[in-house]
Order: C-alpha cells, then structure tokens, then sequence
C-alpha cells in the first residue's frame, strides 16, 4: 500500500523542525490529530446545543418570537417566530450533529487517536497518514452538513434517522439539496470512521509494548479497541445507505420508493443496522474511560477486570442482533419482535455487570472526588438510569405505548448527554494536562459539574412523564393538542432549565479556554495514574518514547502493598519482575 | 537489540510486540477488506431484499445485458488476479524484474476490465438501460411495451445493476490506480525485495478481494 514509505520520523526523536502547516495542521502525529478532533467536536457540540435551544423555545412559548431570533433569515424565522421547516430541519440537524459529528468524534476520534498508543506504548498509530486522512475526510463532512444549513430550502427535513421515502422524495419533504448534501456527509463521514478504525485495530493488535499483554490492556483501550470493530462493520453499511439514498434523490433510482417497487422499510433496517451498534461506539469509550477514572479516583484495582472486558466485547456482540428494536411499530411480524425483545433484554445483563462493578470499584475505595472523578460518578448513576428505561421500551407492548413519545427522547438524553457527555467532560479533564501540558481549574471544573448535573436533570428528568402523557417526539407546537394542554408548564420548566444547562456550559468553555494558556502546569503524574501515558512528559513529544517501555503488570494496581505510593506504574520495574520477552515477529 | 536489524526490514520502527504473526499492512488490509464485505453486503442485500419483493417478475437475463461480453471480461478479471499472484511470487522469490513484468499485466488487465465495463454502460444507456429504468422512446422500452420486459421491475432492475457493477467497477479503478502508483513510485525504482514487499502483498490481497466480488455479482446479476 502507499503508506509503506509513511512515518519515516516517527519514533527517533530527532525529528526535523517542521513548519506550523506541518506540526499543527497537517500532521501525522495521533495526539495532535486526537486535539484537531477535539477543536472540531466541540465546535459541533456547540451548534448542536444552539438548534437544541431554538427546538426548546419554541415547544416552551410557540409562536411567540424567539429572542434574538430576528437575525434568523426569512425562510426560517420571519419576525423570530420559527417556522414548521424551519422547526423540523433543527430536530433532524441536532440529532445529526449531536451523534455524528460531536459525541462520536468526541469519543472516538478524539480518544481513540489519542490514547491508544500512549496507553499500549506505541510511538504512534500504525498509518499515520491514513489517521491525517481520516481527520480530514470528518472535517470535509461537518462542513458540508455545516453548509447544509444555508442552502436554499435549508437541511434534511426528515429527522436524524431520516427515513425513507420521506428523505427520498423531495417533493415529499420539500427539501433537495439539503437532503443530498446529509447523505454526501454521512458517506464521507463513514469513510473517516473506517479509515480510523482501521487504524486502531491494527495498532492495539499489533503496537502493543513489550508486556503489554491483551489483559493488561486499560478498560478504556479495550472499550475503543472493541468500539473500532463496530465501527470498522457498521459505518460501510450506513455509507452503502446513505449512497443509495443519494442516488435515489438524484439519478432517480427507486430502492427506497415505494411505487416504483422499492422498499421505506428497507431503509430503517440499513439504517438501524448500522443505528444500533452505533449505540454502542457512543457509549462503550465512556464506559472504558469511567472504568479508569473510577479505579483512579477509587485508589483501588476496578472490580471484575476480566468481567469488565467481556462485557465488553459482549456488549459489542449483543449490539448486532437486536437493531429490530427500534422497528417494533414500523410493522413487523410478532415472531420476529419477540426475538428482537429477549435479545435487547439480554443486553442488560452485561450492562448491568459494568455498573455493579462500578460500584464494587467504588466500595470502601479511598475516594478522591477529583473533577473527572465526579464526572465519572454522575456517569454511572446517570447510566443506570437510562438504561433502565431503556429496558421498558425493549418490551414490545410497552414500546408500542412509549414509542415515539417525549420518553424515548428523555433516555436517549440519559444515555447520550447523561452518560457519554459525562464521561466527556471527565475525560477532557483529565487527559488534559497529557494534552496542553495544563490542568483544568479544578474549583471552576466542580462548579460547572454541579450546575450540569442539576440542570441536566431538570432538563431531561420531566421529559419522562410528559412522554408517558403522550407528547409526541418531533411535534412543532404542543399547545394545539388538548390533552398535553396539561403539562405545558412541564414544557416550560424543561426550557427554562435548558437554558441553564447551556449557560452553565459557558463554565466549562471559558476554563477549558483560559487553562490553555493561564492553568497551573501540573507535575508529570498530577492524578497518580498507572497508565503508560503518565511516564511522559505533559505534553508528550511527537513520536512519543525515545524507547518504549516495557509493562510489567496491569493498569489498576492501585493501593499496592510491595509499595510506599498507593499507586504503581505500569512500566515500574520491582526488583520481582521479569523483564517482558520483546517480540519483533517475521515478515509474513 | 533485534529490533535493529528488523528495522529495515519492517520500514517503520516499531520495535513493539506483534500481536499476530502479519505486519501491519496485511492486517490493515485484512481489516479494511471487513469493512468492504460490509459495505458489497449492504448493496447486495438490498438487491436479494428487493427482487425477491418486486411487484412482479424480474427481467430474464441475456435480454438487457449482454452476458457473453461481461463473461469475457470476468475471465479477464479472473486472469489479472492469476498475474496477481506470479507478481507476489516473482518477489517473494527475490526478482524485481518479473514482478514488474507481471504488475504490467495486473495493472492492463485491470484496466481493461474498466474499459470494457465503460464501453457496456454507453451500449446500455444506448439502448435505453438507465438507473431509474427503461428511457422512454428507446429501445428497451419498446420490449417494455412489447412485454419481452416486466415494466413493473424495471426501476428496481436498473437501480439495482448500476449500484452493484457501478461501485464494483469504481473499487477495481481504484485498485488499478493505487497499482499504477506503487509500480511507478516503488516497483520500478526498485524498492521492493525479497526483505520486504508489504505493500505488494496487501494490494494484491485488496485485488484478490475485488475479484471474488465480481464472480459473486456476475452470478446474480448476469446468470440468474
């Protein structure tokens, strides 16, 4: 292939002094792509939670005009009040940007680049090129879903999930170009994922350092390693989709049109093939990083290191065979639909493994609530409630009651911003220091977790019992429907909260901005992690380790008794330790 | 250090523990190839969805494709995956000029497939076979009209065709170039030995992938 003439300065330590355009923007270095991926997701997350806001305005006080909302063009908001299209292209945009170009990113491109060979002690990902592809291959596909936006007639009107024929037809939904450009995206996007991933099988298979055995492997490099071969499966299945889709909007094919033949329902099940183990790749990474985060701030070995890791990979498994789940009211056979319900149930039993490990992790540990840590906590108790109800609509008959409604929104929320937004915020925080070489203001750090925490729940908690009344999910205004006439106030209450909720993110913008240049610069080890990572120094350099290290034990010796610290090194050599055999294999 | 000496051999340093007896490309490329399969069984799967569930029959074959031509071109395929593999021994055997010779003659005989595939798709939009059916006023939809061809399928029939051979035929271009690339870039200038010729192994494995595609997609569109 034509990277074999790739990398030839990795790893020696002595690399030429490169130009700004070559250290920072187009670079080969995995931390640094990791970072550019961070800058780009959370720019997303921000545009994300701005169409949320504009959503929640206008369910809380329709047709009223929209603060600010006078610098919305015409076509959506004449006068700031929002129009129907307008209303539904931000639905369809929000859950876009929020699932495909901020937490998943967030998750994988920004911590699978970056950890993975500072935690299995490679000097960098095994194609370095094809990582610099990758990253902008995603940047080329948030700007066209960005330009989207602005096309006449706007974005994608049919939802984030963009079901057939109604994303098909553009006299349907009335929208053309904006529904071409969502499937142009999500193809591009597709490619950055499997040329990522791609990447991070090989390099966690193959670069591990002399020692690191798979089960000495971090829970969080296990949880991206098995988030990879999800992705690596599911992505083409989504591009093959979503190119389908194009084709159908602009050569005139007929795969998902029905009166020429073709088949809506085809779409959902391309669709939610691809949807569900896309679940997992949103939440499996903060699983594994919570795992280490916990352990850390429990001073204590995680619970169940080997339960944990197959977990995992069940989960991983699971995720395959239950996309029915999602299609329980798009007329299935009930056969079928039972199928689909037992094995969705049965994911609870992994899931449910994680969390009582959590908690044994967490039990009679010597906690220290360090930001990440409380971040990391939230995730778990906020996990165990999205997964909860995440059982009640895997039953059939009650999904067919809940379907649809405000309930299934509130889980998603639960599991999307209450878990893997969680352990987002903790991970940022405490990768940072290996990032930028600062720490996080760690008083602003709690005061922006305590605010999220109690707006986050006043926000998504209500939106549970006005989906048990009935709310529909993606209804332009509630105030014409008498029976929700009732929980209009609820409505309000979840707007008013939301509005906190994103205040209270400006917290953690301006610390994460002002601790670029003003945090305090930490010692090399400020959390007193095991991990390979902290044997650098903050930042790393480019190629990392002049020789890497060798690894003697697992990640989560913490509280050792052979030694003074409760902490215990990975690369640590105890005069007991064999040294690992070094592995250079054959050419085959 | 042994990783010394594998340094040249291995091109990059990683002088890491190999978690399977494969260098890094022929994993990529092993790994990348499941994404492949996925992506050929989204398209193919739909295709098996959607004519099993046509609203009617499906259009019998030899009477809008011409099957003797792409059974040609298939051998042809089948022939540049056989050079494939002269070139992969040819270097293995430590002889750089065979392995230009018959990278020559996987790189033609790819190019070839692609030409033959350009010139079917003009004789079928010709004759009226386009993604959305049969064009009005062509030939085809005279057979239509005529009842040779199921009206009903057509849509679904031309849909189906283009998406399969289309992205078949632009994964075979690709390969070509990438081919034409490392024999001009490394083959030619001598780059590869009988040390190391990871690159030449993994396109091969990539060619060889493409080549099982075609023989599955020629059996469901073309025969039956």
């Amino acid at each position: 292939m034509t990277t074999a003439a790739a990398m030839p300065h990795v790893g020696h330590g002595e690399h030429a002094p490169m130009g700004f355009w070559r250290k920072y923007i187009f670079s080969t270095d995995h931390k640094i792509i990791g970072i550019q991926f961070l800058f780009l997701s959370l720019f997303f997350l921000l545009v994300g939670g701005l169409l949320a806001m504009q959503m929640r305005w206008q369910l809380a006080y329709p047709g009223q005009p929209m603060p600010g909302g006078s610098i919305l063009p015409e076509s959506m908001a004449p006068g700031g009040i929002l129009l129907p299209e307008y209303y539904i292209q931000l639905v369809t945009m929000h859950g876009t940007f929020m699932v495909f170009f901020a937490i998943m990113p967030l998750l994988v491109g920004v911590y699978a680049n970056f950890l993975i060979p500072l935690k299995i002690g490679a000097h960098d990902m095994a194609f370095p090129r094809i990582n610099m592809a990758s990253f902008w291959t995603a940047f080329l596909a948030g700007g066209v879903m960005l330009a989207s936006l602005f096309v006449p007639e706007g974005a994608s009107r049919a939802g984030w999930t963009v079901y057939a024929p109604l994303s098909a037809r553009p006299d349907l939904s009335g929208v053309l170009l904006g529904q071409q450009l969502w499937s142009v995206s999500i193809t591009l996007l597709g490619l950055s994922s499997i040329l990522g991933s791609v990447n991070y099988i090989t390099t966690v298979i193959n670069n591990r350092a002399p020692g690191m055995t798979w089960f000495r492997l971090p829970l969080s490099v296990w949880a991206l390693f098995i988030t990879a071969i999800l992705g690596i499966l599911a992505l083409p299945v989504l591009s093959g989709a979503a190119i389908m889709l194009l084709f159908d909007q602009t050569i005139g094919t007929h795969f998902f049109d029905p009166p020429a033949g073709g088949q809506a329902l085809l779409w959902q099940h391309l669709f939610w093939f691809f949807g569900h183990p896309e679940v997992y790749i949103l939440i499996l990474p903060a699983m594994g990083m919570v795992s280490d985060i916990l352990a850390n701030g429990s001073r204590k070995p995680i619970f169940g290191y080997h339960s944990m890791v197959f977990a995992i990979v069940g989960i991983g498994f699971l995720g395959w065979i239950v996309w029915g789940h999602h299609m329980f009211m798009s007329g299935m056979n009930p056969t079928l639909g039972s199928s689909f319900m037992i094995s969705t149930m049965v994911i609870a039993v992994p899931s449910a493994i994680k969390v009582f490990n959590w908690m044994g992790t967490m039990w009679r540990g010597n906690l220290r609530f360090h930001v990440p840590m409380m971040h990391a906590v939230a995730f778990v108790a906020m996990f165990a409630i999205g997964g909860l109800s995440g059982i009640f609509m895997a039953a059939t008959p009650v999904d067919m009651f809940i379907h649809d409604t405000y309930f299934i929104v509130a889980h998603l929320h639960y599991v999307l911003f209450g878990g893997s937004l969680f352990a987002l915020f903790g991970a940022i925080t405490y990768w940072y220091p290996k990032m930028f070489g600062r720490v996080m203001h760690p008083g602003w750090g709690k005061i922006h977790f305590w605010l999220t925490f109690l707006f986050y729940n006043m926000t998504f908690f209500p939106m549970h019992n006005i989906g048990m009344a009935g709310h529909m999910r993606r209804i332009y205004d509630p105030t014409v429907y008498e029976f929700l006439q009732p929980y209009q106030w609820t409505n309000k209450f979840i707007t008013v909260s939301a509005f906190c909720l994103f205040s209270v993110q400006l917290i953690f913008f301006i610390n994460f901005w002002w601790s670029l240049w003003r945090g305090k610069q930490p010692e090399q080890n400020p959390w007193h992690d095991n991990g390979l990572e902290w044997s650098l120094p903050n930042p790393a350099p480019h190629g990392n380790w002049e020789r890497v290290p060798s690894v003697y034990r697992g990640p989560y010796e913490f509280s050792s008794p052979e030694v003074e610290e409760d902490y215990l090194p990975q690369n640590r050599k105890l005069p007991k330790d064999p040294e690992p055999p070094v592995l250079t294999g054959a050419v085959s | 250090m042994t990783h010394a000496a594998s340094r040249s051999m291995m091109g990059p340093p990683f002088p890491a523990e190999r978690g399977v007896d494969a260098h890094n490309h022929k994993l990529g490329m092993w790994i990348f190839l499941g994404s492949e399969i996925m992506f050929f069984t989204a398209l193919i799967g739909s295709y098996i969805i959607l004519r099993f569930a046509a609203p009617g029959e499906w259009p019998k074959p030899g009477v809008v494709l011409n099957v003797p031509v792409t059974a040609f071109n298939t051998f042809l395929l089948i022939c540049s995956s056989v050079s494939m593999v002269k070139a992969f021994a040819a270097i293995a055997d430590g002889n750089p000029k065979k392995l230009n010779f018959w990278l020559l003659m996987t790189i033609l005989g790819g190019a070839m497939f692609v030409g033959i595939q350009v010139y079917e798709y003009l004789h079928l939009v010709h004759r009226g076979f386009i993604p959305s059916g049969a064009r009005e006023g062509s030939e085809l939809a005279e057979l239509v009209a005529t009842g040779t061809l199921p009206g009903a399928t057509m849509g679904l029939y031309g849909s189906t065709f283009y998406i399969m051979t289309g992205f078949h035929g632009f994964h075979v271009t690709c390969g070509v170039i990438s081919m034409l690339y490392i024999y001009l870039t490394r083959a030619l200038r001598g780059k590869y030995t009988q040390q190391d010729y990871r690159g030449v192994e993994a396109i091969g494995l990539y060619w060889h992938f493409v080549d099982l595609v075609w023989i599955i997609l020629f059996t469901i569109v073309y025969l039956i």
